[in-house]
């Protein structure tokens, strides 16, 4: 182990960043001009900071090794601990969380009502989400998981659309209702396993510690939160609500990065503690994500809503996620991880397209544009590519994703991967629809006539994005080779106790 | 035989000085009160603050690792009770500071205010060291008896002397409950001292369960759990604000502390009869002191549901029987006190042309008109409703874990759903602050008020939560010194 502490450092920067904005509204009572651009260049130095010392960690993590790294451990009192760590999967989707965070403060320059409290809410979430990822005990996997409700609650409340208030509460009852029958299960592990720490907990599990009718009601609470989080068919309905009222950065990490908290804990919790029981669920796992997958489509495609297009479509993406996590085998949990980083890339990408266009029009309505590609040929253009990305096109991150699980899924189960594989066409029937009623056409809105290209800052939102996404798409070894161990170390767990 | 007499006393009475310091200071404020008149209600406001800054101070300072049993063992002194006592001493102060305050701005100065908050300690402290059931009814009466005087403390307003009679009314009831619960345990067990009680109650049949059926109602009334609740939200209405939160925050942990010395201590053997009735009066409470405050308007009367639910995890943590239930007891009541004095001081800033309002829509926009007031609400309101990172997340998850360690875990899946309705209501209130167009700007409130509530959420997040094994510690200690 290191002298420094490069996760925490990592994780609780933004949270320094938050503090450093709290100070300065104090001193200067928010009066004087120019604070607010102040702020907004703190939150993005230190979004980027965040992002420059996560790529340093990356150089002390040794992505061959399976198991956890750059460990701290810290007694913290109560049995509990503060036990941080990363394996390549968590090392990953906080790379993304580290990526995304700074195009999502650009994507925020022209919020303009109670920017010092909006830029905090943004930084405290963007450690929370770390912690997420970082923590290796149970409770505070659990403190990090929960607390980005708050920020998310008033994010939405407050910045939000028109219906917001409603949005707000659903998202927040919505998750904490799972969310709190998970704390009593993990209470309850915890005091069986007599350890808060993950792998300890993890190691109990794999010796047999739950019996298999005490592991089906685990699982069932582990189940109701992630389900909620991820969101699975028939939770799901909050999403929409959420997103399409949510401001567009907001947009961006729900998409991007808090779904994947649903993902990331099947893979961390429910698969390697739960083994007999997740082999029991997995029917019905396989059919809640099947249907995730074809509904969620079919009712993507209904929408009038652009954002809520996105949303439903993020729904069915999730239904590859969680089928291939309950594949049980490499090449769908690889998928899984893959659809999961892509995801974030391109939904959170398409988030900001709908973000470039409502910051000029003010409305989310399919039918108030159309033509866009004459005024907006680059904006265009890198629309389609993402619409592309979306329907799963080879050569973008999301063909990856989609192949590798139906791959995984294929030998376990046939007629899901054939269900799964009409979800891919009937993506592209609502991903090109929409495509070509908002680009395509004659330019008939009159208010459109004015509606200019990309400005510099939403190029520098943009680009890292797009590279992004064919860098997965054509290279997609890179990630797959990095989550390779931790997918093994997963899997050779639930495979022994798994029956196979 | 005398001077023994006489040298045993007065090595007693070193082990309270805590309750002589603050009768002490009560009967000679009296005095000086009656002879100087209300003119002086500030001066004695602060020296009964500092009194119980220093009562807390000898309390802490004089726990000893065995119990240490005074007065021919009718009290006892022990780790438990020094730690109960300290905080009860400071969270009384906390909101006598805060009373002092309003009252001096209505000009309603009363000399009598500090007495009371004085006497009413000393009943705390009584309480929560008693080792026989006639001190433990002393205590409780010196307690309740001030508090009802306190009730109607604004005399001259229809509310408060509804709410003070209402109280003492009630209250005698449960008191009468509770004193005949203790006549007949005395009768089947032939004593009033806990420690002959704890040695015979398991051979005392159904008479002793009878009467300490008796004797839990009576104090689930004074710890306003459900369903003898009925009178909490009338008085916390009714009494002048400051009050409330003096009912809100010290009597409740003093309650729960006594309930526990009971459980604990002489029926520890019952343990498979009492845990039934406190697993009922848990679930009760949780449950309608969530539902039942969703109706709310009126923030007084949603405090004080809030404060039934709550009482309800306090409870849940007692049901457990074990010694992690009785610190869980603890640490919950001490995370829950700066969080409830907290919410009091930013009610006690409402307050617009001169009058208090104390409805939640009055709150609307807070957070543009008074950013740093909703702040802080914001925090300690995210705190109640028990989300992480905030301390009251800890203290409920001290609750959960001393519940299902004891194998009760309907009990805390009815407390875990509960908490998600609580929320809905706390969010709302939350939302009203952040969302809603602003209503008209409160007046500046006095230093105090943004004192108080600064120094409550500093404690909520993140002193308590840093700090949060050290408190976990003291009270595992407090409990394992005192019930072994």
């Amino acid at each position: 182990m290191n002298g420094i502490p490069i996760l925490s450092l990592m994780t609780f920067l933004p949270a320094a960043g938050a503090l450093l904005i709290l100070a300065a509204r104090w001193s200067s009572s928010g009066q004087h001009s120019g604070h607010d651009t102040g702020v907004k260049w703190i939150a993005f130095i230190v979004t980027l900071a965040t992002l420059a010392l996560n790529l340093v960690a990356l150089t002390q993590f040794d992505a061959s090794q399976p198991g956890f790294q750059l460990v701290e451990r810290v007694a913290w009192g109560a049995g509990l601990e503060y036990h941080m760590g990363v394996d390549q999967m968590a090392m990953a989707l906080i790379l993304l969380t580290n990526f995304l965070m700074p195009l999502c403060i650009l994507a925020s320059w022209n919020i303009e009502k109670q920017v010092s409290a909006y830029m905090m809410l943004f930084l405290a979430l963007h450690t929370l989400m770390q912690g997420v990822f970082g923590a290796m005990d149970i409770v505070l996997f659990y403190v990090f998981f929960e607390a980005g409700l708050i920020p998310m609650f008033i994010l939405i409340g407050v910045w939000g659309g028109k219906n917001r208030v409603y949005a707000a509460f659903k998202f927040f009852l919505y998750t904490l209702i799972g969310s709190v029958l998970m704390l009593v299960a993990l209470i309850f592990m915890a005091i069986m396993a007599k350890s808060t720490s993950i792998p300890d907990i993890t190691a109990f599990a794999q010796q047999g510690g739950f019996s298999k009718n005490l592991q089906i009601w685990l699982w069932l609470a582990f189940f109701a939160s992630f389900a909620v989080k991820m969101p699975m068919w028939p939770v799901h309905t909050w999403l929409p609500d959420a997103h399409v009222e949510a401001p567009t950065a907001a947009s961006v990490i729900l998409a991007a990065v808090l779904l994947k908290m649903g993902g990331y804990g099947f893979l961390r919790f429910s698969l390697p503690m739960f083994p007999d029981a997740s082999a029991y669920f997995t029917p019905l796992v396989f059919v809640m994500s099947v249907i995730a997958i074809i509904y969620a489509s079919l009712v993507a495609f209904r929408q009038t809503d652009i954002k809520k297009l996105i949303a439903y479509s993020s729904v069915a993406h999730m239904g590859f996620v969680t089928m291939g996590v309950f594949s049980g085998t490499e090449q769908g949990v690889q998928g899984a991880i893959f659809q999961m980083l892509s995801h974030g890339i391109i939904s959170g990408a398409l988030f900001l397209i709908v973000g470039v266009i409502y910051d000029r029009m003010h409305t989310r309505e399919i039918a108030a544009y159309g033509g866009l590609v004459h005024r907006m040929p680059v904006y265009a253009a890198i629309f389609l590519l993402f619409t592309m990305g979306n329907v799963g096109l080879p050569g973008t991150s999301g063909f990856v994703g989609e192949i590798l699980t139906m791959v995984g899924t294929f030998p376990v189960n046939a007629w899901v991967t054939a269900g799964a594989a009409t979800g891919v066409i009937l993506s592209a029937v609502y991903a090109l629809t929409l495509y070509r009623k908002v680009a395509f056409g004659k330019l008939e809105n009159p208010a459109l006539a004015t509606i200019t290209d990309l400005n510099a800052r939403e190029w520098a939102m943009f680009v890292p994005l797009v590279v992004g996404t064919l860098v997965l798409g054509f290279a997609p070894m890179i990630a797959l080779d990095f989550t390779k161990a931790s997918t093994q170390a997963i899997l050779a767990g639930y495979d022994v106790f798994a029956g196979r | 035989m005398e001077a023994e007499l006489v040298s045993r006393l007065s090595s007693d009475l070193v082990w309270i000085r805590p309750e002589l310091l603050l009768a002490g200071f009560a009967l000679s404020a009296t005095l000086v009160g009656a002879w100087l008149g209300n003119r002086v209600t500030g001066l004695l406001s602060g020296l009964c603050a500092l009194a119980l800054v220093v009562a807390a101070f000898f309390a802490w300072q004089m726990r000893p690792a065995e119990p240490h049993l005074v007065f021919n063992g009718t009290l006892s002194i022990d780790g438990f009770s020094a730690y109960a006592k300290t905080v009860i001493a400071l969270a009384a102060a906390a909101t006598l500071l805060l009373g002092t305050d309003h009252f001096a701005r209505r000009n309603e100065q009363r000399f009598e205010f500090p007495i009371l908050i004085a006497l009413s300690a000393v009943g705390m402290f009584v309480m929560v060291s008693a080792n026989d059931l006639i001190t433990l009814y002393v205590g409780l009466e010196l307690q309740s008896l001030a508090a009802y005087v306190l009730a109607a403390f604004r005399r001259d307003d229809a509310r408060s002397s509804e709410a003070g009679l209402k109280y003492f009314v009630l209250g005698a009831l449960a008191s009468g409950l509770l004193l005949y619960g203790s006549s007949l345990i005395y009768g089947f067990t032939g004593s009033v001292s806990f420690d002959i009680i704890a040695a015979s109650a398991s051979e005392g049949g159904l008479g002793v369960i009878f009467g300490l059926v008796f004797l839990i109602c009576g104090l689930a009334f004074k710890m306003s759990a459900a369903p003898f609740h009925m009178w909490t939200p009338d008085v916390y209405e009714g009494a002048p604000t400051p009050i409330t939160a003096f009912f809100a925050a010290a009597p409740k942990l003093a309650a729960v502390a006594l309930l526990a010395r009971v459980l604990y201590g002489p029926f520890a053997g019952l343990e498979d009869q009492w845990r039934q009735v406190i697993m009922a009066l848990a679930g009760l409470s949780l449950l309608i002191g969530a539902f039942i405050a969703l109706a709310q308007t009126n923030i007084k009367r949603l405090m004080a549901y809030s404060s039934i639910h709550n009482m309800g995890f306090a409870l849940m943590a007692l049901a457990a029987g074990t010694e992690k239930g009785a610190s869980a007891a603890l640490i919950y009541m001490t995370i829950y006190l700066p969080t409830t004095i907290g919410a009091f001081a930013g009610i006690l800033a409402m307050r617009r042309d001169g009058k208090d309002v104390e409805t939640i829509e009055d709150l609307s926009g807070l957070a543009s008109r008074k950013p740093w007031l909703a702040m802080l609400l914001t925090v300690i309101f995210f705190s109640v409703a028990g989300i992480p990172p905030l301390a009251g997340f800890f203290g409920k998850l001290v609750t959960f874990q001393a519940a299902l360690d004891a194998g009760l875990w309907p009990l805390a899946v009815i407390a875990a759903l509960a908490t998600v309705i609580s929320a809905a209501y706390y969010l709302n209130i939350i939302k009203v602050m952040w969302v809603n167009p602003p209503a008209p700007a409160f007046q500046s409130s006095g230093p105090t008020i943004a004192m108080t509530a600064g120094f409550a959420t500093l404690l909520i997040f993140p002193v308590l939560v840093v700090g949060f094994g050290w408190v976990e510690q003291a009270a595992m200690l407090a409990a394992s010194s005192s019930f072994p």
